[in-house]
């Protein structure tokens, strides 16, 4: 029981409970302060993980880029209106067992296969310089995916743009 | 050292929970929150195998997920945009032009 066992409670803990908060509240903007949260949480994950760069690429673009696009377009909508209407549809039970029916399953696979887990470590090959390695690893061996994500980036831009225009 | 169960475990309650909020919630833009959600979850899997194999392959593929995150709530929002300016709602079972 050392200091990362509590750090990962702590962070497993605080992510879980504001992603049940997230998915149960009524008021979207509280939904979105709850998923901030639950993705900060998840960033410590992945500074635990040691993965330094995606700890700062989903603090930087999750919480500082998406969801500011989020609570713009929630202050766009009308706030009072959606706040007086029935927020979860028909189907809800339904839709809770299905998930739970999936959750199940999904835990299940992870029971089975829990062998496969234990694997000698080789932290070493990651640990000391993260950003250096993905840099190098992105610009050899995944140069063309890269290229093509600039690409869907392009085009989402420019989507975006002409889906929010006033007059098509 | 936190053993790769409980990464993986951790990353199927959120799964799980965005799952629950996909199916469940009226709203469009908190279901696009749920995606996003979802997204996180495959992330800290992907990072949890990266560190058990001592490989950076799966951050990568977790920078392209985010990537895709991104996009996919640009257009996504304008969408929602396009859609309110139109219908005035943003709930998914208003959203019925097409049924008959």
């Amino acid at each position: 029981m050392d200091v990362t066992h509590i750090l990962f409670g702590v962070f497993a803990v605080m992510a879980v409970v504001s992603a049940i908060l997230m998915v149960t509240t009524r008021n979207i903007v509280h939904c979105a302060v709850f998923l901030i949260t639950t993705l900060l949480a998840t960033a410590g994950v992945f500074l635990l993980l040691q993965a330094e760069f995606l700890f700062v690429t989903q603090i930087i673009l999750y919480v500082g880029g998406i969801m500011v696009l989020f609570v713009f377009v929630i202050m766009l909508v009308n706030l009072d209106v959606s706040l007086r209407q029935v927020q979860f549809n028909r189907q809800t039970w339904v839709a809770v067992l299905l998930a739970a029916v999936l959750g199940a399953q999904l835990f299940i696979a992870l029971w089975l296969g829990r062998n496969a887990l234990r694997l000698p470590a080789r932290a070493e090959l990651i640990a000391p310089k993260n950003t250096e390695a993905i840099g190098q690893v992105l610009f050899q061996r995944y140069m063309l995916p890269f290229e093509i994500a600039s690409i869907l980036l392009l085009v989402a831009m420019i989507g975006a743009v002409v889906m929010a225009k006033r007059r098509v | 050292m936190v053993s790769t169960e409980a990464y993986l475990l951790l990353g199927l309650a959120l799964f799980t929970i965005g799952v629950i909020g996909v199916l469940t919630r009226r709203n469009v833009i908190i279901m696009l929150m749920s995606i996003e959600l979802i997204l996180n979850a495959v992330n800290i899997n992907l990072i949890a195998f990266s560190r058990l194999w001592g490989d950076v392959s799966g951050q990568i593929f977790a920078i392209f997920i985010i990537t895709d995150a991104a996009a996919e709530a640009a257009v996504g929002l304008g969408i929602i945009l396009a859609f309110f300016r139109n219908r005035t709602t943003v709930l998914a079972d208003e959203m019925d032009m097409l049924k008959w």
